[in-house]
């Protein structure tokens, strides 16, 4: 009896440990977890912190930094290139977002109507957001090419020019010809997710206000414009992130020329910490960009608890 | 998300043709004529030759007189243009996997199991979707350098993850939500264990959402730049977007015959995905802004 008892027992216990182990939600929960962790720790967090870091040193590639606490932005306070890439930001952030809003809320109220090949509209409206930035923006670099622009070309034939645009050679110019390119890119994205959220709005809202005689803009005012502001808050905050921190359009029309009337903060920090080296100046410009991502942050959090409530759900 | 079918006639029948012309064809017609001409502008000038591209006089530019491939020929026979799109591929397609495999054991962690913090660690998920390439790319290239990955696939492969996983994770936690506990209760109470309810329960459920973070991670990989430009300096190890722009242009001679094809057959693996996918791909960006 002993002798058959004694490995049984054993077995238990064994069984027993290992089920327990992989009954608890804590264990198993770490183990599913590992992956994701190790990479966003590694590689996502780490880095963050390793930023602040740099940014109060003045490594350069190559070689060890030393700590020289807020040195960095004590210069880049004095740097006028600096500042014209915060105000350049800032100009291409409040133009571009607003553009892409008005548009993107236009064109979601248009798809929204009824007409033929909706899905097919709408799947062509979401290319630009599809194709790589890069290789769109060499497109629109060369439709802005100051010799052989279509658009001049097309002006001038309609008599409207005299002379070829130097879209990319005048600061001005160079700046609103980003922000266009900018917002070609961006209404996309705008636009479906918000043609998303009028999809949710129930039609017998617009009914019953139909029957109390209300007309098309008390109708928008009133249902679309309430029911919709949740999300529009949502889409306008990381539309203002993507493009606050927009990098790949900029290097690739203008590199930050015509004289840096378009760097932007993400470019300035690739051209001063890459090309120049100073990787310590890179990241301090990289971390005053914090600030204003933290703001945009806030925004969606304290939207997304807007919508919470709106949609009858608990807090 | 519920999209409601409207059913209604509504008062569209007292709206004339031409009224709704001008309120709605018109309008439209013209933003989609803004969003598709650089397409346009750029297959034109792929096929366009030389000759034609530089003398609006003698031809209309809007169209070409002799179709060419020359340039398409110069690009994949003359530039490491094969090369780089052999790395774009390998790069999207491991760090998609990885992303995933790694998405769905987070994802049903926080989801499913609900252990300890789990709320916790999915908001700083949610946060770390939040954080831009833009000011990690700095710090990353002194890690990547240590790490001895400069100039590999390799340091592109392990850096994607860092935007995929929390969006992925993030997405897939809406669509494990949908499913009824009661499959896994009666799973469980029939032997299965943790693993084998994700495999054989849990993601057959949810293919849709996982085919979603698929689709959208693989191209949010292949249209990177900022991490690629960085970490990768020789030529044969470039992904398309990043030898488009610095290999093709010699000082001050642009080749816009080559630059174009570069960008249209860049853009085309891309687009056939996602023609194939659009539900998919609509579904995972308007649901990873609406969660």
């Amino acid at each position: 009896m002993a002798v058959i008892a004694e490995p049984v027992a054993a077995q238990v216990k064994r069984s027993s440990l290992w089920s327990r182990a992989f009954e608890s939600r804590n264990f198993l929960g770490a183990m599913f977890m590992v992956p994701a962790i190790a990479i966003l720790i590694l590689f996502l967090a780490y880095p963050l912190a390793l930023g602040f870091w740099l940014g109060m040193t003045d490594t350069k590639i190559g070689g060890v930094g030393r700590f020289i606490g807020f040195q960095n932005f004590v210069s880049l306070s004095k740097d006028s290139v600096f500042w014209l890439s915060v105000f350049n930001t800032l100009f291409y952030t409040v133009f571009a977002s607003i553009v892409k809003f008005a548009i993107g809320l236009y064109l979601a109220l248009l798809l929204n109507e009824r007409l033929p090949f909706k899905s097919m509209m709408r799947a062509i409206v979401l290319l630009p957001f599809v194709v790589p930035t890069v290789l769109s923006a060499i497109a629109f670099w060369w439709i802005y090419d100051s010799q052989f622009s279509i658009i001049s070309w097309v002006l001038i034939k309609a008599g409207l020019l005299t002379n070829y645009i130097d879209f990319l050679g005048d600061p001005w110019n160079a700046r609103w010809s980003v922000v266009i390119a900018n917002i070609w890119r961006g209404v996309p994205f705008v636009a479906i997710t918000l043609l998303a959220g009028l999809q949710t709005i129930s039609p017998s809202l617009y009914e019953a206000a139909n029957l109390d005689g209300a007309t098309n803009m008390q109708r928008f005012r009133h249902i679309t414009l309430p029911m919709l502001s949740p999300i529009i808050a949502v889409v306008m905050t990381f539309s203002v992130l993507m493009t606050f921190t927009d990098f790949q359009l900029i290097y690739t029309i203008t590199r930050g020329g015509p004289i840096n009337a378009t760097h932007l903060m993400a470019t300035l920090s690739f051209q001063r910490a890459i090309t120049g080296g100073n990787l310590g100046e890179g990241a301090a410009i990289s971390n005053a960009m914090i600030p204003f991502l933290v703001a945009a942050i806030l925004l969606s959090f304290f939207g997304l608890q807007r919508s919470r409530w709106q949609q009858g759900g608990r807090d | 998300m519920t999209t409601v079918e409207d059913q209604s006639v509504g008062m569209d029948y007292l709206e004339s043709f031409p009224r709704k012309f001008l309120r709605v064809y018109l309008p439209l017609g013209l933003i989609i004529f803004f969003l598709l001409f650089p397409f346009y502008w750029m297959a034109v000038t792929t096929f366009k030759p030389d000759a034609e591209m530089y003398d609006y006089e003698k031809y209309n530019p809007f169209l070409i007189a002799h179709p060419t491939l020359e340039h398409i020929k110069k690009l994949f026979f003359e530039t490491d243009y094969p090369l780089w799109m052999w790395n774009t591929v390998i790069v999207s397609v491991s760090s998609t996997f990885i992303s995933l495999f790694a998405s769905v054991c987070a994802a049903y962690a926080i989801e499913r199991l609900r252990y300890k913090g789990s709320r916790y660690v999915g908001l700083a998920i949610f946060l770390g979707y939040l954080v831009p390439p833009s000011i990690l790319f700095i710090p990353l290239a002194a890690i990547v350098f240590q790490l001895g990955l400069f100039d590999g696939n390799l340091a592109l492969i392990l850096t994607y993850p860092t935007f995929l996983i929390p969006f992925c994770t993030w997405l897939l936690m809406g669509y494990f939500r949908t499913i009824p506990y009661e499959l896994e209760e009666c799973a469980l109470i029939d032997g299965a264990t943790r693993l084998q309810i994700l495999v054989k329960i849990t993601l057959p459920l949810s293919l849709p959402g996982v085919i979603s973070a698929g689709i959208f991670a693989f191209t949010l990989s292949w249209n990177e730049f900022i991490y690629a430009l960085t970490f990768i300096s020789s030529s044969e190890n470039k992904t398309i977007p990043v030898g488009a722009i610095t290999e093709l242009v010699n000082g001050d001679v642009y080749h816009w015959g080559a630059l174009m094809a570069a960008a249209l057959t860049g853009s085309v693996p891309v687009v056939i995905l996602y023609s194939f996918f659009v539900e998919y791909y609509v579904s995972a960006m308007t649901g990873a802004v609406k969660e």
